[in-house]
């Protein structure tokens, strides 16, 4: 696997978001505190159709954890991708992992 | 506009009868009576066989008499309007404004109008209504003596008080006579009721009744006046005029109100040959047909049994019987009578009367509580064998009302102890009857003849509110009176489909949003992780994170993006800016009531032009600026603190702008300094975090052009301080603000709008405005008032203290922001690249920006690909 680095980890504040540039693709990357759990997905929101979601809140819906994205908060899980409001709509998930203090990404 | 014609049909492409094979239907007066039998005519399966005609000799079409007095509160008829010319021309009827019909022709079915015209009609539907009685008595056609029937009364009559008019007095102390008691107060006046009866409200209730309803309308400074009976009105000495009363006492009083009851209407019919009563009244039958089987008369000029009905709910029974007994065929109704039981709110003080309230049934017992201390009189009036209950007197507390009514209409069984039902619970007395015991047929909405079966229909069909309700069925859009009533039946009806009622704000906080606001404030928590480990469960999510963090800030007003907070910062507020469609955001500086320097809005000109930005100014007097990707937020904001701004806080929950006229600083009009007003209340509350926006108005005169009525705070200024509206909203769902207090000096405003701000902070739900917020308010206006202006809860010290720490922990975020160097990293679209957007694309359109379409865009990616 092609691992980039974005960021060191306290460059995102706990229990939010950033985008990320990795290979020509635009990435929202989430912490999670205070498990310190990293999420990585695609920051297009096809429901709003912006590059939006690292903006959006974390939201725990049953054992879920999504995103709500912040135009019209429709939820992503964050570890398949799928739209809750809509299952037809998705959105990529991306390997991330904490390494030695550095968040690194594979897409 | 006098006239409006018909939208006629197109004949040629319908099997709906032409206009010309319609049925005219004519509708003399268009009150509220007249108004329900065109809706109800146009609601039957027959209404495309007639054409509907109706005249009006007032300008405007049918509006809610019943809360004229609501008049006063917000100088415009439009929110009485029951209809307006455009529905009724879309709905095919041709109104007749200003013009009244003079005469009828009965044999050749021909009314002529008195500005001439001459119409044929096939039915005729009277609806004239009734007259103000005046007593006939010498001074009652003197200057500023009115009567109190329409909006032109109305206007007359805050004229007068205009001119300067101190004193006013209504003879008559019926529920009309103390209705425009309460009209003069409110005007300013001082108010007195002079009544020719030994008790008030004479024929609802009874003297213990009655003589504790003087007391407490007393105790709001009117005068009551009782056997008083006026003998002539002369020339005053201290005022405009001097009531003299048959025992040799006076009254000086600049205006008089005449509400001595009402007189049917009934002069064309008399003039026509229609049979009328001794009395007065257009006799009519069942069917409220007259003695002319195509002439119907419905409501206040309708005599049935020789009885005239001066309440709207009979004659919108006589309504739908005129309208079923024209389109119905075999299937009409019949007219057999009305209750007349009534429940009202005067000057505060709540009283009902139901059936036989005076216990002149023979045989029937009575039952009285009286409670001196409390202002509660209560009585029951029940059959001989008592086993059923024939009538109430309630004053100063009518809950009750909705069980008795019930009791009485649908004959239920009384308990074996009928004093239970008014005896207070703590002595062992049942609080009433549940919703659940109610037959069937059982009428909830009297106004619109709404049974409990009608409603548990529409809770089958999917009704799910009291709000459902009330657009489905109408049902509690008349009187308002049976809502409590209503309320608790949908309530149980949804509970009994299993339906959960649950004020929890989510799955993650068993507690609704003013239980965790007090808890928050009692145990002084701090972070949200707090307190979802001390009340919570889980991780939180997008309705609780930015509701606690709203709470947070109101409580404490910390910066609300240190790291504890920053994560349950809604889309907006987590970068201080309004996010737009494409992702882009809103700037809006704070330009406290609209006031700008030339230099600083050339500053905002040439911020505009150097980020190509599309600039709009908004309705709360400020510029928005559109169109700033995240990374030029600081800068943008870098030059906008240099040159003297603050944030606007477009984005939060929060105080947005207090909108104001230009006042008496240059106004020809203006009574008081408006934006210098403005201008201090926006400075005060400017961060003030709330449970929603919160939007003020300072207008410098009454005549109001910062539309302070329509905003959450509404100030306006009198001769003598200021008047304070609130919980009015624009919107969606426009709401007129209530006159909250009047004449207030600036530092009393201002200890008013703190305590009441903080108390909406502290009990409205989530994203509740003020405006929705009054609406649910147990107890509404009148509790309000207690807790903010007489401090019925103790609480006020309190609130201010809150208020203070608010205003004393003030920051504007944007200049914090600046300084802090990790807080501006978040400001770029990535993490680890410069730059913005590439999906961002924007064309031109009247000289600025606009985001471009979808189809627009792909075009203009790939040529710039």
């Amino acid at each position: 696997m092609n691992w980039t680095t974005v960021c060191q980890l306290d460059e995102i504040s706990p229990n939010t978001g950033v985008c990320a540039l990795v290979n020509g693709q635009q990435v929202a990357i989430f912490r999670q505190a205070p498990s310190q759990t990293l999420y990585a997905i695609g920051n297009y929101d096809p429901a709003g159709k912006a590059n939006v979601l690292s903006r959006g809140l974390l939201a725990q819906l049953g054992t879920v954890t999504s995103v709500a994205s912040p135009l019209y908060k429709h939820h992503y899980c964050l570890t398949t991708g799928i739209c809750q409001e809509d299952d037809s709509l998705s959105v990529p998930v991306y390997p991330v992992r904490l390494n030695d203090g550095r968040v690194e990404v594979a897409a | 506009m006098s006239e409006l014609a018909a939208v006629s049909e197109p004949t040629a492409v319908s099997n709906k009868p032409s206009a010309v094979d319609k049925q005219k239907v004519i509708v003399v007066g268009n009150g509220m009576v007249g108004h329900q039998f065109i809706d109800s005519l146009l609601h039957s399966d027959q209404r495309d066989l007639y054409q509907i005609i109706t005249f009006s000799e007032e300008p405007r079409v049918a509006y809610d008499r019943m809360h004229l007095t609501d008049f006063f509160k917000t100088r415009s008829a439009e929110p009485l309007a029951m209809t307006t010319l455009e529905k009724y021309q879309n709905q095919g009827v041709s109104v007749h404004l200003d013009d009244k019909v003079v005469a009828i022709d009965p044999a050749t079915k021909t009314v002529t109008s008195a500005k001439g015209q001459s119409l044929n009609y096939d039915k005729l539907v009277l609806a004239t209504g009734s007259f103000p009685f005046v007593p006939p008595i010498e001074g009652n056609d003197r200057n500023n003596c009115f009567v109190y029937r329409t909006i032109e009364d109305l206007e007359m009559i805050t004229a007068a008080a205009e001119n300067g008019a101190k004193i006013g007095a209504v003879v008559g102390g019926g529920l009309l006579g103390l209705e425009a008691a309460k009209a003069i107060k409110d005007l300013g006046l001082e108010a007195h009721v002079v009544e020719f009866a030994p008790r008030l409200m004479a024929v609802q209730v009874d003297d213990g009744g009655g003589s504790l309803l003087k007391d407490k309308i007393k105790d709001l400074g009117v005068g009551v006046h009782l056997s008083k009976a006026t003998s002539r009105i002369i020339a005053g000495e201290q005022c405009t005029h001097r009531m003299e009363f048959a025992d040799g006492a006076h009254l000086e009083t600049d205006l008089v109100i005449f509400s001595a009851g009402i007189r049917p209407q009934d002069e064309l019919a008399r003039q026509s040959g229609l049979s009328i009563g001794e009395r007065g009244g257009i006799r009519v039958n069942n069917q409220c047909q007259t003695s002319d089987k195509n002439i119907y008369a419905i409501g206040e000029c309708a005599l049935w049994n020789g009885r005239v009905f001066g309440l709207v709910a009979p004659g919108y029974a006589m309504a739908k019987v005129a309208a079923s007994h024209i389109s119905g065929g075999e299937q009409y109704l019949s007219f057999e009578g009305a209750d007349l039981s009534t429940k009202l709110k005067l000057m505060g003080v709540d009283v009902a009367s139901i059936g036989d309230a005076q216990g002149i049934t023979p045989g029937a017992k009575i039952y009285t509580y009286f409670n001196q201390p409390e202002e509660v009189y209560k009585k029951i009036v029940v059959s001989a064998d008592n086993k059923l209950l024939l009538g109430a007197v309630l004053v100063g507390d009518a809950a009750d009302y909705g069980t008795l009514l019930q009791y009485m209409l649908n004959e239920i069984t009384l308990p074996e102890f009928p004093e239970s039902l008014i005896l207070p619970s703590s002595s062992g007395g049942q609080t009433g009857l549940g919703v659940a015991a109610l037959p069937e047929s059982a009428q909830i909405c009297s106004c619109h003849d709404i049974s409990k079966g009608d409603i548990r229909a529409a809770i089958t069909a999917g009704c799910c509110s009291v709000g459902d309700i009330k657009g489905h069925t109408k049902a509690g859009t008349g009187c308002g009176g049976c809502i409590p009533l209503l309320t608790s039946l949908v309530n149980h009806e949804l509970t009994e489909l299993g339906v959960e009622v649950s004020k929890d704000l989510c799955e993650h906080f068993p507690y609704s949003r003013q239980e965790l606001y007090h808890l928050v404030r009692v145990e002084k928590i701090k972070s949200f992780e707090v307190l979802l480990d001390k009340h919570g469960s889980g991780q939180g999510c997008e309705i609780c994170k930015p509701a606690v963090g709203s709470i947070l800030a109101s409580c404490w007003n910390e910066y609300v993006l240190k790291d504890e907070h920053i994560g349950l910062q809604d889309t907006n507020d987590i970068y201080l800016g309004n996010m737009q469609k494409d992702g882009t955001y809103s700037v809006v500086p704070r330009i406290a009531g609209g006031e700008i320097t030339p230099d600083k809005l050339i500053v905002l000109g040439e911020v505009a032009k150097e980020y190509g930005l599309y600039t709009k100014i908004t309705g709360g007097q400020r510029v928005d600026l559109f169109g700033a990707q995240l990374h030029q937020l600081p800068p943008i904001w870098q030059r906008l603190v240099e040159a003297g701004f603050e944030t606007g806080h477009a984005y939060g929950k929060s105080l947005r702008t207090v909108k104001s006229c230009v006042g008496s600083t240059w106004c020809r009009y203006g009574v008081d300094d408006s934006v210098g007003l403005a201008i201090e209340l926006e400075n005060r509350y400017k961060g003030l975090r709330a449970p929603h926006k919160i939007k003020f108005g300072v207008s410098g005169c009454t005549r109001e052009c910062a539309e302070a009525q329509s905003k959450d705070i509404g100030v306006i200024a009198t001769e003598h301080g200021w008047n304070l509206y609130i919980c009015g909203n624009g919107g969606m769902k426009p709401r007129h603000g209530d006159l909250f207090a009047t004449d207030l000096d600036k530092a009393t405003l201002i200890q008013t709008i703190d305590r009441l701000l903080m108390f909406y902070i502290r009990t409205a739900d989530r994203l509740q405005r003020t405006s929705v917020w009054m609406d649910n308010l147990e107890g509404g206006l009148d509790y309000l008032r207690q807790v903010i202006l007489d401090d019925s809860l103790g609480l006020s010290g309190e609130l201010e203290a809150e208020m203070n720490l608010n205003i004393d922990n003030y920051e504007c975020e944007w200049a914090a922001t600046l300084k802090d160097a990790q807080k501006l990293k978040r400001f770029g679209h990535f993490i680890n690249a410069a730059g913005g957007d590439s999906n961002i694309v924007f064309v031109e359109e009247r000289e600025q920006i606009r985001p471009a379409f979808e189809h627009e865009k792909t075009n203009l990616i790939a040529k710039a690909g």
